[in-house]
Parts: structure tokens; sequence; C-alpha cells
């Protein structure tokens, strides 16, 4: 701790004097600065997140005119993975797989926390850096690696790991049974190991930070909601991350040193398997119990960067500022007692099923109080459609629009019919998909002016939203109806439904080609703001300090990037971050550093 | 040829926006446009947009609704009926709720957007309202707990005594079901019993004697060898093998040796008495046939990885999990007949399909299922032979002296290596 409190006093002393050289290696490469990890997150995630791209595109191909020949499949997947542009069935599991995965973790889990955390926790409390750059660096290479593993793993012979992206045992644990239980499911575990170590890393440096970093007068309750937001989701992180690990940890056991842990009286093509005692269900528990806090791990972030896209372009405080962070606790700490509402039909004791759907249904309390709070703070705003907030506004709507079919979900009586079908994934989809991306979205538009220093193209970013939330939207509707209608999830084709039931065959390919075209189209939307992007950054026009005339004290940091964030002293808050629109203010804004007047009453 | 024209479209698309953008870059140095700005025009048209996408999102949901919203007929089962009429009253919930809130959220959004003198209304919270808000959704979320947990109790409770007990069996890829026979109890398994005659592993003195001779001596053909025959290629001094091969033989006769063991414990604790429950079971791998308006108990078992029964028209579904039997009780109460005039369709059938990734072909593992009265399964069933009448039958046929070891014929060393892992 006092190493801490010293690095910081250091940099207190020294900066705005000095500016000496760094070498390319430590600023761009190796850097400390959480501004720069920040950026390397993001750029890496917004890569990532490309190719998980690309593959879903090549997958929904495939649903849409399953078995006809595609130059586009022969191109991506080659002969040996698409011969004569037909995809392989085990090559689509791979793809499902390997989608799912880059999504969850890479793109929304260390794309959106990597990134946010890194850039606001320091800024938005008024701290020279995280507790410990070096931690932060080591975070991001691990990461880096950990993707390029990840990625590495797509071009190996045998494929990729091909038992979705929760990877089930026995199927993942034996290369007997699916091919890419091989290698590849090797190279997802160990990619998956590292990417757990570098969230803990980042998650102990960001909790260290909010807590102990904080400048004077920045009490928690003055905390903007965003800080919040991180701080409680790297809780959540460091809480279930190890039990991934230990989960992941006896699955290598079970593949490399044949012990028992998932495994028990299995045949596996004409193989007796001497396990005994093991099971399957074990694995679930413990995958889940860090998959349920997950979700939450890739919502939290979004919300909080919405609270403070919503409240800064509606020129109003958010609305129950107390409340929203009861809610962000009540979310979290729910979160760990849910898990098992993923296993209701795995054959787990009724009783215990009964209790999950309780606490599974708690949980919709406080997303329910959150949802009212963000449309009473946008009640007689003033609203100001930044691409971000309009991003946010979409984040609200698929928020609330995925949050209902959870209810459905979370009825056992109800999930019986309907787990492991389409409902589901439209249902996670409108969550992460549509929800976690667009908050995503929305950070980067709003604070790309502090990442780079310059301005993003508006009109673009507003072609960038319609084409996203229409796209996302006629994916993920439709996509209820199909699994309404009994369609399993991970089939390759489902022309199997001729056989007995005519009229749900043409329901889900109708649907099917209605969702592909409608997943291109998104698809392609992306490239708007992949342009938008890489040409801002190199020939947007110069950010202002303030664009977005917020009160949060990021944006009290000169423009240019600088060790340290502010020349001179550490500035002084006296004041909650939502000051907008207060009566008897000059301005609609009233920035964190301004001293309360004579008389006047905090929020 | 395509692969060249896809990339230059990518390459002619990228050309075209980077000229679209110098454009509207010169245009704006020239109107002195700012991008932290936002124009009263845009601010005008975005609010206008939101409320167009709410016209089309909500209209095209409904469309959805409409057209799509009923695809599954009518619950084939009883408790399938409470489910569907639960759904309904959750849908008519959240449906509200849904509407309600986007509605609010995009009008919203177009009324409040930012107008030239109008300041925001500075409103940090209520707690009155905030309070509503939390008790408003705990109460209707108790509704749907407790009307939930009740048909979840119902569902899951134990079955009548007179109900069928019948056991569903997965692999990687297919379905087979087994019948109990007269007596309604399923006889005992054991995946170590598993051999071609007995797949289902089924526990009977005979099935145990054979599963033992499998192990120790092998299948005449060759295709499994026994542990005697292993011993004797690996001791023979004669016999030249590479030595992952040699590594391998060793392995395999371990672990074979080791369930040998296990088999010839089973053995010993095995009562002759329950031989009879297995016997009079009936296996059946091409069509799930049941009786309408008859309760069953379903057992399910998998082999090798994690499957699911899923039978979309029952409104059922349970995991088939390796080393674990789990069930599910229902009670059909349409027959195949019946269901296909509801329907108006005359090809329709009920189906089991797997629902949980299982490999490559996940997608094709069904299995068709037909109800029917009690007498055209009455009659189907006369149709069938127990399992003791094929396993017995095959095994008499099955004669000690013809074991390779005992009858001297000559082994092919260098075929049967390459078949030890069957
Ligand atoms: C009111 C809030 C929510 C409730 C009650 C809820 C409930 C559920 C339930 C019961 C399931 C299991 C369904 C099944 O497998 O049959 C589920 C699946 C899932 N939910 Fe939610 N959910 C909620 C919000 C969220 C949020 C906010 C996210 C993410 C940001 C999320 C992400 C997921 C994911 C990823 C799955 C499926 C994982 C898989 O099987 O691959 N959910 N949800
Ligand atoms: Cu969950
Ligand atoms: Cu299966």
């Amino acid at each position: 701790m006092a190493a801490i409190t010293h690095d910081a006093h250091n940099h207190h002393d020294s900066h705005g004097h000095d500016h000496h050289e760094e070498g390319f290696v430590s600023k761009y490469i190796f850097s400390y600065d959480h501004k720069m990890i920040s950026k390397q997150y993001l750029i890496t995630a917004v890569v990532m997140g490309l190719v998980a791209m690309l593959l879903s595109i090549l997958f929904r191909i495939q649903l849409a005119w399953p078995g006809e020949s595609s130059d586009f499949l022969s191109f991506f997947l080659g002969e040996t993975w698409a011969p004569n542009g037909i995809l392989k069935e085990n090559m689509y599991l791979g793809l499902v797989t390997i989608h799912g995965t880059i999504m969850v973790f890479f793109l929304l889990t260390g794309g959106l926390s990597g990134t946010f955390s890194n850039l606001l926790i320091p800024l938005q409390i008024g701290a020279r850096d995280m507790a410990s750059g070096f931690m932060n660096m080591l975070s991001y290479w691990m990461f880096f690696v950990s993707s390029v593993i990840m990625l590495a793993s797509l071009f190996i012979e045998t494929g990729p790991a091909m038992s979705g992206w929760t990877v089930y045992p026995p199927l993942s644990a034996l290369p007997q049974a699916v091919e890419g239980s091989g290698l590849g499911m090797t190279l997802w575990l160990i990619s998956m190991v590292l990417f757990v170590a570098s969230s803990l890393l980042g998650g102990i440096n960001y909790m260290v930070t909010v807590i102990n970093l904080r400048t004077k007068g920045m009490k928690m309750s003055r905390l903007p909601l965003s800080v919040w937001a991180f701080f409680i989701t790297a809780v959540l992180g460091l809480l279930s991350f190890p039990v991934l690990v230990s989960a992941v940890l006896l699955l290598i056991m079970d593949k490399a040193l044949g012990t028992s842990f998932y495994l028990s009286d299995i045949i596996v093509n004409g193989e007796m398997l001497e396990n005994h005692g093991g099971s399957p269900i074990l694995y679930q528990h413990l995958f889940w119990f860090l998959g349920h806090p997950e979700v939450y791990i890739v919502l939290l972030p979004s919300l909080g960067i919405s609270s403070e896209v919503i409240a800064t372009n509606s020129r109003k405080p958010i609305f129950g500022y107390k409340a929203m962070i009861g809610s962000i606790m009540a979310i979290g700490f729910l979160s760990f007692i849910v898990w098992a509402h993923h296993m209701f039909v795995t054959g787990m004791n009724p009783f215990l099923g009964s209790v999950f759907v309780f606490t599974t249904l708690l949980i919709a309390i406080p997303s329910a109080v959150k949802v009212f709070n963000y449309l009473t703070t946008l009640w007689k705003g003033s609203i100001i459609f930044t691409p971000a907030m309009t991003f946010s506004i979409g984040m609200v709507s698929s928020f609330i629009t995925g949050g209902v079919t959870g209810i459905i979900l979370a009825d056992s009586a109800l999930d019986i019919n309907v787990h492991d079908t389409y409902f589901v994934v439209a249902h996670f989809h409108v969550v992460m998909g549509l929800s976690a991306v667009f908050g995503m979205f929305a950070g980067v538009y709003h604070w790309f002016p502090k990442m780079f220093g310059k301005m993003m193209n508006t009109r673009l970013g507003y072609v960038h939203f319609w084409i996203t939330i229409v796209g996302a939207y006629g994916v993920f509707l439709p996509m209820h109806f199909v699994g309404l209608a009994g369609a399993p999830r991970r089939y390759y084709d489902y022309s199997v439904y001729n056989e007995f039931d005519q009229g749900a065959f043409n329901l889900i390919f109708d649907l099917n080609k209605v969702i592909t075209v409608f997943a291109i189209i998104a698809a392609l939307g992306q490239l708007v703001f992949l342009f938008n992007f890489f040409y801002s950054i190199f020939r947007g026009p110069k950010a202002p300090q303030n664009p977005w005339r917020a009160n949060s004290l990021e944006w009290t940091t000169p423009v240019e990037h600088m060790h340290g964030n502010w020349p001179g002293e550490l500035p002084e808050v006296h004041r909650w971050s939502y000051d907008y629109s207060k009566p008897g203010a000059d301005e609609d804004f009233i920035p964190q550093t301004v001293p309360l007047k004579e008389g006047e009453e905090e929020h | 040829m395509s692969k060249l024209l896809i990339l230059i479209v990518i390459i002619l698309g990228a050309v075209a926006i980077a000229l679209l953008m110098r454009t509207y870059e010169l245009g704006k140095k020239l109107s002195n446009r700012k991008e932290e700005e936002i124009s009263e025009k845009d601010n005008n048209l975005a609010s206008k947009l939101f409320i167009l996408f709410m016209i089309a999102f909500f209209g095209s949901f409904i469309y959805l609704m409409i057209t799509y919203g009923r695809c599954l007929p009518p619950a084939a089962s009883e408790h399938g009926k409470a489910i569907d009429w639960l759904l309904d009253i959750n849908f008519i919930i959240i449906i509200t709720v849904f509407f309600l809130t986007n509605t609010l959220l995009f009008v919203f959004a177009r009324v409040y957007r930012r107008k030239k003198g109008v300041k925001a209304y500075y409103y940090p919270h209520n707690n009155k309202l905030e309070m509503i808000w939390t008790v408003v959704p705990a109460v209707v979320l108790a509704f749907i707990i407790i009307f939930g947990l009740k048909t979840w109790n119902d569902i899951t409770s134990a079955s009548p005594k007179e109900a069928i007990h019948v056991e569903l069996f997965s692999e990687q890829f297919k379905w087979t079901a087994r019948y109990s026979g007269d007596d309604n109890v399923l006889g005992g398994h054991d995946y170590k019993l598993t051999t071609d005659q007995n797949q289902l592993g089924l526990v009977t003195t005979a099935t145990l004697d054979s599963a033992i001779r499998l192990m120790e001596y092998g299948t005449d053909d060759g295709s499994v060898l026994g542990i005697k025959l292993m011993e004797q290629k690996l001791n023979d001094k004669n016999l030249m093998m590479i030595p992952k091969d040699r590594e391998k033989l060793e392995t395999d006769l371990d672990r074979k040796t080791r369930l040998l063991r296990l088999l010839y414990q089973m053995k010993g604790r095995h009562d002759a008495s329950k031989d009879k429950f297995a016997y009079d079971d009936v296996i059946e791998t091409d069509t799930l046939h049941l009786i309408v308006n008859k309760n069953y108990e379903m057992t399910f078992r998998a082999k090798d990885v994690i499957h699911s029964a899923y039978f979309p028209h029952f409104r059922v579904q349970m995991n088939t999990v390796p080393g674990l039997t789990t069930r599910f009780k229902f009670k059909p109460v349409y027959t195949t007949a019946e269901m296909r005039k509801i329907k108006k369709d005359d090809n329709f059938n009920y189906v089991l399909m797997c629902n949980k990734i299982c490999g490559s072909a996940h997608y094709k593992m069904k299995m068709m299922v037909v109800v029917q009265t009690q007498e055209e399964f009455d009659t189907w069933m006369k149709t069938k032979k127990t399992f003791g009448s094929t396993f017995l039958v095959q095994e008499k046929g099955t004669d000690t002296s013809s074991d390779p070891l005992t009858s001297g014929k000559p082994i092919e060393v260098a075929d049967t290596i390459v078949l030890i892992n069957k």
C-alpha cells in the first residue's frame, strides 16, 4: 500500500515540468500508461470482434442455404473445411464455438472492461494512473497472447474446439467424440487460463485503484455510476473467474491425466473407458458459477457507460443515483446465486431447481428499477442525440427486450420446452449482442475524443447506429419465433424437419433466410464504424477539451495525453458528477471541480 | 476468379467511402460544422427516426406474432397443457411490459429532444416513485413465481404407480427405446456389459458371462482382441512390434484386465432372480410407440456424451447424462392421427430430437414417435421379440470351442493390431 501512495506522490511532484522522451516500445507496446493500455485493449477487442462476426456470417450462410455451394465459404475456409463451398458439419460446430467464446470473453469482457475500466477509472476518480502500471501491462499482454492462441486454434488440422462455448464434458474431453476436442480444445483451455489470469490482474488493479486512489473530495457517494459499475464488475470477476479456472483445470486433468472428475461409465467409438464416479453435471455447476456472473460482467460496464451518456446528453442528473448503486450491488450479489437456472433439465434435483427459480426472478427487480430510472432520467430532459446517446437509448431498449424473455426462461416449468432452443439464443443475444454491444459503442463514441484527441464523424455514427439496431433486431426478433417453434440450437441443418413437420420446416427456413440477410446487413454496417474509427484516429478533427459539456473529471484533463493525467496538482472534487441543469447555475452543467456555492445544497 | 472478384469489390467499396469522406469534409469545412455540436436538424431527425423505428419495431413484432406465434400445435400431453397456459399468462405480462416501457423510451426520446429555450428539469430522485417501481415488479414476480413453481412441482413429482416404464438410451447419433415388458420393470444395466449382442448393457447371468468371455477371448473374427491373446502376443519373443504399438497394447491390456476384475466382482454379487426383469424387456430402435392417455415414467441414459431428449410436441425435455439415470413423467393425450387432424397435416409426426450438442451429426439424431390406441399398440408389440429371446438365441450360436486361442486357428497378428482399439 505504501508503495502505491508513494508512487502517486512521485508523479505528483514530477509532472507538469519535465517531459522526458519515451522510446517507441515503452510508449506503444509495453506501456504502463492506463490510457495506452486501454487503447490496446480496444483495438485488440475490435479485431477479435471482427473475426467473430465473420465466423457468424459463415455459419449463417450455411443455416439459410444448407448444402448449397458458396464461394464465400470456400474463400474463407478453403477445401479442408468447406469442400466445394459446402461447410463441413464439424466445422459448423467449431465456428459456433469460437464465435461464442470470442464474443463473450474477448470482445465483451476483455474489450469492455479492459478498455473502459482502464481509461475511465483513473480519469474519473482523479488518479494519476492505475495502482500498478506493471500489472496492468501484464494483464494486457496476457490478454493478447490468449487472443492469439484462440485465433491460432482455428488453423490447426483437427480444427478448433467444437463443443459450444460452454465446452461441456464429456464431449469436450473426448477427442474420440469430436475431433475438435483434441488439440483444438487444449488450445482453448490454455487460452482461457491465460485470459482469466489477465482478467484477475486487471480486476485487482481496478478495485484497488477505486478504493485507494480517489482524489480529494471524491467520496464513494460522488463517484460516477460508470466507476461504480466497473468496480462491482471487477469484484464479480475476482470472485467468479477463479472458479472457471478450477473447472478448466479439472477438465484438463480428465483429458490429459486420465482422472474422472467429469467422466463416468462411457463407451465412445467402441472403446470402453474405465472412468467411473465422475459427474458431467459437476462441470456445469462450476462453469455456470462463473457463467452467470460473467453475463453481468459484460452487462454492468455497459449499464455504467449508458448511465453517464444518458445523464450527460439528457442534461439531467441520473434519476435515483442511490437506487442505481443499490441495483448494481443487488444484481452483483444475486448473480452469484442463480447459476443453476442454466441447468433445469439436466436431471438436477427439482427442488434445487425451485430455489433457483426464486433467486433468478428476484434479479428482475433491480433490473426493472434500473430501466425505470433511465426512463425517468429522459423524462423532461433536453436530449441531445449524439451517436453515443442513440446507442445508449438502443441499449435501454434491448435491455428491456432481452430482460423480459429472461423471465420466461427463469420459470423452470416454461424452460423445459425452450431450453437449448433458439429462444435462448435470441434471449442472450438481445442482452449481450445488442445491449452490451450498444453500451460498448456508446462508450467508444462518447470517449473517443478522450482516447485519441480527435472527433469521430457524427453522421457516419448515425448511419452506423441505425444500420446496427435495425440489423440486430432484424436478426434476433425473428429468432425468438424459431425457438418457440421448438427448433434446437447448434443444428447444422434443419432439413430433418421435412420428415415430420412441414409447417415447422417452412417457418424455420423462411425465418432463417430473413435472419441471415439481416445479419449480413448488420455486419456491413460495422464496416461504417470501422472506417469511421480508423479514419478519425488519423484524420479526424481535433477534439476540444470537453466536447459534450460533461461534469466528470476526465474532461478536465488536457486533450494531449500525458503521464499522470493532470498537469500540476490533482483536481479536488466538490460535488457529484450529475449537476446538470441545476437551478440557479449559469450553465447547464457544473463540473465536479467547482466548489459548492454558498447556500447551495449537494444533491 | 470469384475470390478475386470479392477482393476487388471490397477494395472498391473502401475507396468509394474514402472519396465520399473527403467531399464531406470539404463541405463541412466550408460550412464550419463541428462534430461535437449536434445541429437542430440532426437532433430533430434522430428523434423522429426513433418514433419511426418504434412503429416498425412494434409492427414487425406484431406481424411475427400473428404469422409465426403459434407454430407448435397445442400440447399433446397433460402437463403440456399446464405449461402452455402458464406460458400464455407469462407472455401476456411480459409483452405488456415490453410495449409499455419501450413506448415510454422512444416517446420520451422524441418529446424531450432538445428545444430552444427549454431547460431540462433538475429531478435527481423521488423515493416514493422508486418505491413504487420496486414493489410493483416484486408483486408481479411473486405471482409468476408462485404459479411457476406450482406447475413445476406437479411436473417433477413422482409418477403414479401404474405408470408405464420406458427407457430411452442415447448415443452418437441415435436413440434406442426399451420397454419394460409385462412385468413393467426394466432390467438392470451396467455399461461394462455392453457387447454387440447387448447394446444397452443389460445385466443378466448370461450377459455377464458373455461380457467376461469377450474380455478374455475377444471375438471370433478377431475384431476385438481378448486378454488371453493380448498376453500371448506381448510374451511372444518372435513377434516384432513397433514400440508405439506395443505400448498401446500394454495399456489396453491393463485396462481390460482391470475391467475384467470388476466384471468378476459384479458376477459374484449378481442375483440371478433378477434376470427375468431384463429378459422380458423389448428393445426398439426405429420408432417410439406410445399409448394415448397412459402415464409414462421415462428414464434416460447416455452411452458416450450428454444428449438431451427433446419432445417439443409433448413439452418434454430431459438431458441424458453418462453415468447418471434421469427421468421425466408424462401422459400423451392425442394420438398421432388426432394430432394430424388438429394440424391439418397428414404427414405430421411426433418426434424425439437430440437437443444437446453431441458431435458432428447432432442435427440428425432423432427418432420418430407414434402415439396409438391401446389396440394398435398391442398389435405392434406382438410383432416384437423380447431381449431374452434374441440374446439367448444368438448366444447359443457362440461355442467356446471356436475361440481362436483354443481352436488352434492361426492368428494374423498384423491385422489384429490395427483393430485392437475396437
Ligand atoms: C432479468 C434478467 C435475466 C433473467 C431472468 C435471465 C434468465 C436466464 C435464464 C433462466 C437462462 C437459461 C436459459 C436456458 O438455458 O434454458 C438464461 C440464459 C442466458 N442468459 Fe439470461 N437472464 C437475464 C438477463 C441476462 C443478461 C443481462 C444477460 C447478459 C448480458 C444474459 C445472458 C444470458 C446468456 C449468455 C444465456 C445463455 C447461455 C447459454 O446457454 O449459452 N441474461 N438467462
Ligand atoms: Cu444465467
Ligand atoms: Cu445427441
